[in-house]
């Protein structure tokens, strides 16, 4: 475990995966919650977790050094179910890159487990990972200029919902109907870091 | 109909509404928002005795012009700019009276880029988070301006201060920035790094309230590979593969994947949202205290 400093009142604490950066993350949040820690934000991310608006970053960066990682905490809370249309048009281009049949892509995908490794790039998206690495698929030579809202898509290690219409690099494999962001509802976000995540294919799959 | 409330006549070039912004939502990708030049728009809340978390109106460039439906008390500060009521000059920088119905038209920057208006009660949109601001990366809070939009007003609860003029800094000529070095300047040559503490940049034309762009010397990397996205703090100076610094501004995402090589402090951050198109810009590094 790495910490280096941000600024003023910042820390980047950076770990060799991506799952001791859930560790953390989870334990950090632990902290805050018991009072122990004090921070404005905890960002965690593919392989680090930053911590911003902190009253005293030398101190904290000097105990985090010393402190060893606990294992995640296993996780009672419940998996949000994802109902999904296989028919995105990058399923084929998927398929091929996993060398094996279109419904086959439906049949992996649909049977993961995923969790909300870290949120960014839109209100309510989340990066999911749980796909082994030999599903990691490129993004889009070309970008397209609009994805529609509740695409379901691959990029990498991951796979994420666009929570509404934008431009976007990744490989579309489906559709949703959930709402990933609607902020006149508690909580907004569908998934936060963290959250599991299946997805069920659903009608016309 | 409330009577509560202000009429948009002229929007400008993009008018919108802001207050202290949306922090603690990071975590699921909802970007700080907020005023950009936080100095100038807690002068105006306290020049119309709003509390400092009240709503105001940021414009850029061009002003905007407003018709309260009731009498309210406007103060203009930020960037220098012709104020007037109904065609009058009014102050700049001090509260002033404004009837029902009167036009308020906050004109061009003299100097400077972003006026701040402030209206006794603030801006009364529905907060999103708790925040009104117009968040322009992510579309939360209300859209910027435009004519014919009715913003309601709250009501007022303070005193507005008896002064004939506040001061204020003026627009930078030469913007300054305070800068401490890290997390990721070793992904770049240490002659990059000298090149960029010592050499002059200018306020590029496509920054925004996401970012200030500069032109400049491009930084080059001393590493190859890409960066995996990490968390983003108000102030972080990213460089992108162009190799121009860019420094992150309010609206910034809230997670990214270009190197930060170092991170301006907060205090100079009003002073980057005045900075006009080609001024010259130093980074200047200072310890941390």
């Amino acid at each position: 475990m790495k910490v280096l400093p941000v600024g003023e009142d910042a820390l980047l604490v950076e770990v060799s995966s991506g799952d001791e950066a859930q560790a953390l993350h989870a334990e950090l949040l632990r902290r805050r919650a018991e009072g122990s820690l004090s921070a404005r934000e905890i960002v965690p991310a593919a392989r680090t977790v930053l911590l911003d608006g902190l009253d005293s970053p030398a101190r904290l960066a000097a105990e985090l050094t010393a402190a060893d990682l606990p294992p995640a905490p296993p996780r009672a809370r419940d998996v949000v179910e994802i109902p999904v249309r296989y028919d995105g048009p990058d399923l084929a281009d998927v398929a091929a890159h996993w060398g094996v049949p279109e419904r086959e892509v439906a049949r992996i995908h649909g049977a993961t487990e995923f969790r909300v490794a870290f949120c960014g790039f839109a209100p309510g998206f989340g990066y999911l990972t749980g796909l082994p690495p030999r599903y990691d698929v490129p993004r889009r030579a070309t970008p397209r200029t609009a994805v529609p809202a509740g695409s379901v898509a691959l990029a990498g290690p991951y796979t994420g919902v666009y929570p509404r219409s934008s431009p976007g690099g990744w490989q579309l494999i489906g559709t949703t109907d959930a709402v990933l962001w609607d902020h006149a509802r508690v909580p907004a976000a569908l998934l936060s870091p963290g959250t599991r995540v299946r997805f069920v294919p659903g009608a016309g799959s | 109909m409330t009577d509560r409330a202000l009429a948009v006549v002229r929007a400008g070039a993009l008018t919108t509404v802001q207050d202290a912004g949306r922090p603690g939502h990071a975590h699921l990708g909802v970007p700080r928002s907020g005023a950009l030049d936080r100095t100038a728009a807690d002068l105006v809340n306290r020049l119309v005795g709003n509390a400092p978390a009240a709503a105001v109106l940021e414009t850029t460039l061009d002003g905007c012009a407003v018709r309260p439906r009731s009498a309210v008390t406007v103060a203009v500060a930020g960037a220098p700019c012709r104020v007037t009521v109904d065609g009058r000059p009014v102050a700049w920088g001090a509260p002033v009276r404004v009837p029902a119905g009167a036009l308020l038209d906050v004109g061009p920057a003299v100097s400077g880029l972003r006026a701040y208006v402030g209206v006794s009660g603030g801006i009364a949109v529905e907060p999103v988070l708790g925040s009104r601001s117009t968040d322009l990366l992510s579309g939360l809070g209300p859209a910027p301006l435009a004519v014919g939009t009715v913003l309601p007003l709250g009501r007022p609860s303070g005193v507005h201060a008896r002064v004939d003029v506040a001061p204020q800094p003026a627009p930078p000529a030469e913007l300054v920035l305070r800068v401490t070095l890290g997390p990721r300047d070793g992904w770049f040559t240490p002659e990059s790094v000298r090149t960029f503490l010592s050499r002059f940049y200018r306020v590029s034309s496509a920054s925004n309230r996401i970012g200030l762009r500069t032109e400049g010397p491009a930084l080059e990397r001393a590493r190859p590979g890409e960066l995996a996205s990490e968390g983003m703090v108000l102030g972080a100076v990213q460089v992108p593969p162009d190799g121009r610094p860019v420094v992150f501004l309010a609206d910034h995402p809230t997670t990214g994947g270009y190197p930060v090589i170092a991170v301006v402090r907060a205090a100079d951050l009003p002073a980057a949202a005045q900075a006009v198109p080609g001024t010259p810009v130093r980074f200047v590094a200072v310890r941390r205290r």
